[in-house]
C-alpha cells in the first residue's frame, strides 16, 4: 500500500509538472504570449489595418473638393425639417462620432441608438441591420427619416441650389431648374409631400433624386476620411513586436494585460470583435433583451431584405459600380435562422466614448456590457451564439480595463473633426 | 470508521498513503476540470479529415476545392475553384452544383450565399461570394448532380 500511494503521488506530480511546462514553453517567447496569441495580437493592432478600400459605388469618393463639400453639409442644420439638425447633431466628433444617448434623437426619436461612422469605410453595410450596402446610401437614409432630418428631396435640392451651387456645379456639373418644382416633395411619410412627389413627372424625380444622390456622395467623400487612430493597445502592440519591454509597461497596466488575454482567449471576444476594428462587420444574435416600448426588431432578417430592395444599393442606377463589384450583394444571404435579432458588432475602438451600448442603448455601462456575456441569456426572439463566459468579477473588471485602453485621438484630415467655419 | 485513519499516530505508512492520496485527488479533480473547460472553449471532434479532396458520400464523384486568395482569409469575400471528376479520374462536365457553409459549434452559417457561376471547363467550377465571418471549424457542403445523378460531400475547414 505504502509503495502504490507514492507511485500515484509521484505519477501525478510529474504529470502535473509536464502539463505546466507545456503551457509555458508556448509563452517563453514574446513576453508571456504564445506565438499564436502575437499573431491574433499583430490582427488587432492598427498597423495591419488595410490602406482605405475604394468605394465603387461613389466616383467622387475620394476627392478631395467632394470631401470638403460633405464636410459642410455633415455639419449644415438647415437640411432639416426644424433647421436644427444636422448629421453632427447626433454623430458628434467629441463622442466618437456617437451621441451619448440610448435613442438618436433628432426632430424625433429613433428606435436605434446612434453608430459611430467611424471607420465604416471598411464595412460592406451600414446601420445595426445593414439595411444600405454604402457610406453615400446610408447618409440619405436619415435625411429622409421623419424622426431625423425629417426633410425631403426637393427641399435638400433647393437648399443645394441656394447655399452650395458654386461648390456642387465644379463637381457634379449643373444643376437641374428647380424653380417650378414643389418647395416639399420626397417618397417620405409626411402626406404632403409624398403627394407633391407623386405628383412631379418621372424626369424631375429623377433629376431631383440624382441631386440628392450626390449629396450623399459628398458626405460619404467625408465620413470615409475619418479614421481611428492609435490607442494605447496599439502602443503595446508595437513596443511588443519590437521586444521593448518598458514601452510594453508604459502602455497597458497589468490589469489591461490580463484583460487583453481574456478578450482574445477565455471571452472569446475576437469572434466578432476581430480585426484592427475590432468588428467583422457580420451581424450577430447576442440574445440582447429587447428595448421596453420599442416595435419588435428583427434585425438583420429585416436589413437584408431592405438592402436588396433598397433603390440607392449597389446595383442601383445611381451606383458607380459595374455588377460585378456588387459581390457582397450579389451573394447576400437574405434568409436562415440567423439572421433573426441579429446586429452588427461595433467597433470597440473608442468604446469607454460610446456608451450606452447595444442597438437601442439596453446597456448603461461596459460593466453591463460584460455582465451580459457572462451570464449569456437566452434572446427575446431567435437564437444567441452566446455561451455564458462565468468569468469573475476580478476578470470582468480586467476586461472592462483593456476595453478602456482602446481610446485614441481620431485620424482624419486637418480641420475635420469640428464644424467648418461657417456652421460655428 | 473502523480502518487504520481513525488513528492519528498509527503506522507511518498510512499517513504518506492518505497524503499522497488527498494531493492525488485534488490535482485530479483539478486536471479534469481544466480539462473540461478547454474542452468546452474548443471542442473540436477529433480525427476530422481537412484535406481539400475527397470523395462523395456515394463514392460517385471526386471533388476538390482551392481557394482563389490563400491561406483562405477570415471576413473577406474569395473566390473558390471546385474541381469535379469521376472516380476514375475523368472530369464532370456541366454539373449542377448547390453548396453552403456551417459553423457546427456556433450555430450559424456563412454570412453570404456563395454560388457556382461558371464553368470554366476541365471539371473546374468557379465559386464566388465565398466568406467566413471568424475563425474555427467549418464545414462546407456541396451537392453535385450530373448526369442525372446526384452526391454530396463535406469539407472540414479549421480556420485561423
Amino acid at each position: 500500500m505504502k509503495v502504490r500511494g507514492i507511485y500515484w503521488g509521484l505519477s501525478l506530480a510529474v504529470l502535473g509538472a509536464v502539463v505546466g511546462l507545456g503551457l509555458n514553453l508556448g509563452r517563453a517567447k514574446g513576453q508571456g504570449w504564445s506565438a499564436e496569441e502575437l499573431k491574433t495580437l499583430e490582427g488587432l493592432w492598427i498597423g495591419s489595418l488595410e490602406v482605405l478600400p475604394p468605394d465603387p459605388t461613389n466616383r467622387y469618393a475620394d476627392d478631395p473638393k467632394a470631401a470638403q463639400l460633405g464636410h459642410q453639409l455633415f455639419f449644415d442644420p438647415r437640411f432639416s425639417s426644424n433647421g436644427k439638425v444636422s448629421c453632427a447633431s447626433c454623430h458628434k466628433p467629441q463622442l466618437a462620432f456617437t451621441d451619448g444617448l440610448p435613442l438618436g434623437k433628432g426632430v424625433g426619436t429613433t428606435a436605434r441608438k446612434t453608430m459611430t461612422i467611424v471607420g465604416t469605410a471598411y464595412s460592406p453595410w451600414q446601420f445595426w441591420d445593414g439595411r444600405k450596402d454604402s457610406q453615400w446610401a446610408q447618409a440619405l437614409g436619415p435625411l429622409e427619416s421623419p424622426v431625423e432630418h425629417g426633410g425631403n428631396r426637393t427641399q435638400y435640392a433647393r437648399l443645394i441650389a441656394q447655399h452650395y451651387k458654386a461648390e456642387y456645379e465644379a463637381l457634379f456639373g449643373p444643376l437641374p431648374d428647380l424653380s417650378k418644382l414643389p418647395t416639399s416633395a420626397g417618397p417620405v411619410e409626411d402626406k404632403k409631400a409624398h403627394a407633391a412627389w407623386e405628383a412631379m413627372s418621372e424626369a424631375d424625380r429623377e433629376k431631383v433624386t440624382r441631386v440628392y444622390v450626390n449629396l450623399g456622395k459628398a458626405i460619404a467623400a467625408y465620413e470615409r476620411k475619418i479614421l481611428p487612430g492609435a490607442s494605447r493597445f496599439d502602443r503595446y502592440v508595437e513596443a511588443l513586436r519590437k521586444g521593448d519591454t518598458q514601452g510594453m509597461q508604459q502602455a497597458l497596466n497589468p490589469d489591461e494585460i490580463a484583460g487583453l488575454k481574456l478578450f482574445i482567449g477565455k471571452a472569446g471576444c475576437t469572434n466578432c470583435h476581430g480585426g484592427p476594428l475590432f468588428t467583422n462587420n457580420d451581424f450577430h444574435n447576442t440574445g440582447i433583451p429587447a428595448a421596453a416600448g420599442l416595435p419588435e426588431d428583427l434585425g438583420r432578417a429585416q436589413g437584408a431584405k431592405q438592402v436588396k430592395a433598397d433603390e440607392f444599393n449597389c446595383l442601383s442606377r445611381y451606383s458607380d459600380a459595374k455588377p460585378s463589384q456588387c459581390s457582397e450583394l450579389r451573394f447576400l444571404k437574405t434568409d436562415g435562422h440567423e439572421l433573426e435579432r441579429a446586429f452588427k458588432p461595433p467597433t470597440l475602438r473608442n468604446v469607454a466614448l460610446t456608451a450606452p451600448y447595444m442597438h437601442a442603448g439596453q446597456k448603461k455601462t461596459l460593466r453591463e456590457v460584460l455582465e451580459h456575456y457572462n451570464t449569456a441569456p437566452q434572446a427575446p426572439a431567435g437564437h444567441s451564439e452566446l455561451k455564458p463566459l462565468r468569468l469573475s468579477q476580478k476578470e470582468l473588471g480586467q476586461l472592462e480595463a483593456f476595453l478602456k485602453s482602446l481610446s485614441g485621438p481620431l485620424n482624419a484630415p486637418a480641420g475635420f473633426l469640428a464644424a467648418p467655419r461657417q456652421h460655428e | 470508521m473502523t480502518n487504520s485513519s481513525v488513528k492519528p499516530y498509527g503506522k507511518k505508512s498510512n499517513v504518506w498513503k492518505w497524503v499522497f492520496g488527498i494531493l492525488g485527488g485534488v490535482f485530479l479533480v483539478f486536471a479534469v476540470l481544466v480539462g473540461y473547460m478547454i474542452w468546452r472553449m474548443n471542442y473540436v471532434p477529433a480525427g476530422l479529415d481537412y484535406s481539400t479532396t475527397q470523395t462523395t458520400a456515394n463514392g460517385l464523384y471526386r471533388v476538390s476545392y482551392s481557394s482563389g486568395t490563400s491561406p483562405i482569409p477570415i471576413n473577406k469575400l474569395h473566390t473558390w475553384t471546385l474541381h469535379v471528376e469521376t472516380p476514375q479520374g475523368q472530369p464532370v462536365e456541366d454539373a449542377q452544383i448547390a453548396l453552403d457553409g456551417d459553423m457546427p459549434q456556433h450555430g450559424h452559417g456563412l454570412p453570404t450565399r456563395p454560388q457556382v457561376t461558371l464553368y470554366q471547363g476541365g471539371g473546374n467550377y468557379l465559386v464566388e461570394g465565398v466568406k467566413f465571418q471568424m475563425g474555427g471549424w467549418w464545414v462546407m457542403d456541396f451537392t453535385v448532380s450530373a448526369g442525372g445523378k446526384t452526391d454530396t460531400v463535406r469539407f472540414n475547414l479549421l480556420l485561423k
